[in-house]
């Protein structure tokens, strides 16, 4: 047992499942001689060898389709992406042959999509994207989001064995935040040895009983705090961590939303289309009666992503803005 | 790779590469491409290791193909095909003869116009039938209109033909993985040759010398855009001296020179010389679906000289000459026949496919 920051458990993740089945292999850019851009592979070369860490040309659609086609003779690729933005360059990889190819009888495609995600630091638009609502609309693909070290382990692992394509967002965001930065509810021990946490499940992070939010990814941290401050007030507020995001775990948000009868979505993509307007329609449709105010959201504006740090900070969600949405929802 | 060249080939000339006729140029030889070296090589059938059976198979698949896609037509005409089809009329020696060089654990990337590949391999003609009925009987249950039977080693397209390079390297990436011997064979069209994913696919095989073996079929024609709107260079075959990789241009209507040379370049490929390109020239003897009236934009000229070029009557003239009798030819033909009537009964009985059951398939398990 021991803690872990998220980095490490992502390189953890890898290490275990690279070292217990042989026909997992990691493929990417500047993985192998560089380590990753993100140094989460730093090592992997030299312990494992160029066949099973494989560096590949810049080309993102030629080595996800390689992966595709290695999976269908049963590998299992553990793909980075180097930037979760990227991914633009492989969508008809993933979602016209990937995503149905079982379904077509082409055969399962075992593969991992690894996606570092989320604004950091005026990245900027091609280095800032949450990618998870270009794939929700798109049967036959996973999408996973882990927000702490012992999801991203455990997701991670159970993404690799899953015999569907998983995307498996990872936040930049949250690489390096030491663990004295983190919330002692978001850093249990995380375990060593062959356990996983299930793909579809959600968690309740904090309990309560006026309110609920609804969150995955980076914003579970400013859903939070922005709890704790409402709790100061007398208001007590639900988290409820979906982890998954396709299949997501539809019990949960229900039962959440019929104990507090008010509910708030959060998420760092933006508002419109972002994957939270499918669950503000799930609870519509199947827990109308349990509402006690209208569903709001807060999301990143509608506009491109912008790169000067006031901008930035304007268009992000963050705890002042959930603060906000919580209070009007709370007066309704 | 930058190997000598060999005796009996001759270096080529860029005024030659200038005014190349494809059929004329390469009814006798292919153009060999090893490192900057282009040469002509006479073609050499008098070296293939074939039987009398061989012949008679190579004629019996390119002959059930091109009958069988004309009892689709038929059957379309009767109202029982569901959606399209796409034939490949006139590229049955490329579709055979290629596929004929695998071996059974190699693995084939075909087209939609490859229906005589999967014959080759092993695909039995019931459930073959059903499949164009949409119907349970068929190869995927009618879940898509593009098939492929894994368990003969057959990768199912989708669509957007060019993707399916990178999915072939991927299989031959896995071959080297696992250092098991085998190779790929991956079939792709002058259309598909524009795509990015061609190149992505085949720099990403080039780079890592995977065993994989791509044959651009080119027949002129990506749906209704000619060749000229298509690509700048020479010919698509030269393509491969920019990745670094052995190349070939072949008369894609000769099942003997087909075979020759897919045969060479998978042994090449199993040695670690791969990937290998290759660029196969037929005509498509029809149009790009059953329903492309193909007749207004094809030359006139050019559909008339279709039939010069049928790989089936060349097959079949060659054979009577020297291998097979009249008497041999008809039996054939009526044991194609037979099997024929046998599949589009089995098709016509097999129910269709309900609906609740789609459901259970959206994830694998």
């Amino acid at each position: 047992m021991a803690q872990l920051t998220y980095r490490q458990a992502i390189t953890t993740a890898l290490w275990e499942e690279m070292k217990r089945d042989p026909e997992v292999y990691l493929i990417g850019e500047d993985i192998g001689l560089g380590g990753g851009a993100f140094g989460v592979t730093k090592g992997f070369l030299d312990a494992f060898g160029a066949m099973r860490v494989v560096d590949a040309p810049l080309a993102e659609s030629g080595f996800v389709g390689a992966a595709v086609g290695a999976a269908h003779k049963g590998l299992r690729a553990v793909v980075e992406m180097q930037f979760a933005d990227f991914i633009t360059e492989t969508f008809k990889m993933l979602v016209d042959y990937a995503a149905g190819a079982h379904f077509r009888g082409a055969g399962p495609v075992p593969i991992t999509i690894r996606l570092p995600a989320g604004a950091l630091k005026s990245a900027g638009p091609y280095h800032s994207h949450n990618p998870e609502a270009w794939f929700y609309h798109t049967p036959g693909l996973k999408v996973v989001a882990p927000a702490t070290p012992y999801d991203a382990k455990g997701l991670l692992k159970a993404a690799i064995r899953d015999n569907n394509p998983v995307l498996f967002l990872e936040y930049k965001r949250l690489y390096n935040l030491p663990l004295s930065q983190i919330p002692e509810v978001l850093r249990p021990e995380v375990p060593e040895g062959d356990w996983t946490v299930p793909i579809g499940k959600g968690r309740i992070i904090r309990e309560g009983k006026h309110l609920t939010i609804i969150t995955h990814g980076t914003t579970l941290y400013d859903a939070l705090q922005a709890a704790e401050t409402l709790s100061d007030e007398g208001i007590e507020v639900e988290v409820v961590d979906l982890r998954s995001i396709l299949p997501f775990d539809r019990e949960l948000i229900l039962s959440s939303v019929k104990k507090t009868g008010r509910v708030l979505i959060v998420h760092e993509d933006h508002k419109t289309g972002g994957v939270g307007a499918e669950w503000a329609a799930l609870i519509a449709e199947e827990a109308f009666e349990s509402l006690d105010a209208p569903i709001h959201r807060v999301g990143a504006l509608d506009t491109p992503i912008p790169y000067s740090p006031p901008l930035e900070e304007y268009f992000l969600p963050n705890t002042q803005k959930i603060v906000e949405a919580l209070r009007k929802l709370s007066a309704y | 790779m930058e190997r000598a060249v060999a005796p009996s080939e001759t270096p080529v000339n860029e005024a030659e590469l200038d005014h190349l006729d494809y059929f004329r140029d390469l009814r006798d030889r292919h153009l060999t491409i090893n490192g900057l070296r282009i040469a002509w090589r006479p073609k050499s059938p008098q070296t293939l290791d074939l039987a009398e059976n061989d012949f008679r198979q190579l004629y019996y698949f390119m002959a059930l193909g091109r009958a069988f896609e004309e009892r689709i037509g038929e059957l379309f005409r009767q109202g029982l095909i569901p959606g399209t089809a796409f034939f490949g009329r006139g590229n049955e020696a490329l579709s055979v003869g290629s596929s004929y060089a695998l071996r059974p654990e190699d693995t084939l990337v075909p087209m939609h116009r490859n229906l005589p590949s999967h014959l080759v391999r092993g695909q039995a003609l019931k459930p073959l039938m059903a499949q164009y009925l949409g119907r349970e009987g068929g190869i995927n249950r009618g879940r898509e209109i593009h098939y492929a039977d894994r368990s003969l080693n057959i990768f199912q397209l989708i669509s957007h033909i060019g993707t399916m390079i990178p999915v072939a390297a991927g299989a031959a990436f896995a071959a080297k993985y696992r250092g098991d011997g085998s190779a790929v064979l991956a079939m792709s069209g002058d259309g598909a040759s524009s795509t990015g994913d061609f190149h992505e696919g085949f720099n990403f095989a080039a780079v890592h010398k995977l065993p994989l073996v791509l044959i651009l079929e080119n027949n002129f024609w990506a749906y209704k855009t000619p060749i000229r709107l298509q690509y700048a260079c020479k010919n698509l075959a030269l393509r491969a001296i920019g990745y670094g990789t052995p190349g070939y241009l072949i008369d894609g209507t000769d099942v003997l020179g087909v075979y020759e040379i897919t045969r060479e370049a998978l042994s090449r490929a199993r040695l670690g010389e791969g990937p290998i390109l290759i660029e196969s020239v037929n005509p498509r003897a029809c149009g790009h679906s059953i329903y492309d009236a193909y007749q207004d934009y094809v030359p006139k000229e050019e559909i008339s000289a279709w039939d010069a070029i049928d790989p089936v009557r060349l097959f079949e003239a060659r054979l009577k000459k020297e291998k097979i009798t009249e008497e041999q030819i008809s039996h054939l033909h009526a044991r194609i026949d037979r099997e024929l009537a046998e599949a589009v009964a089995f098709a016509k009985k097999s129910p269709f496919p309900q609906g609740p059951d789609i459901l259970e398939d959206v994830y694998a398990t």
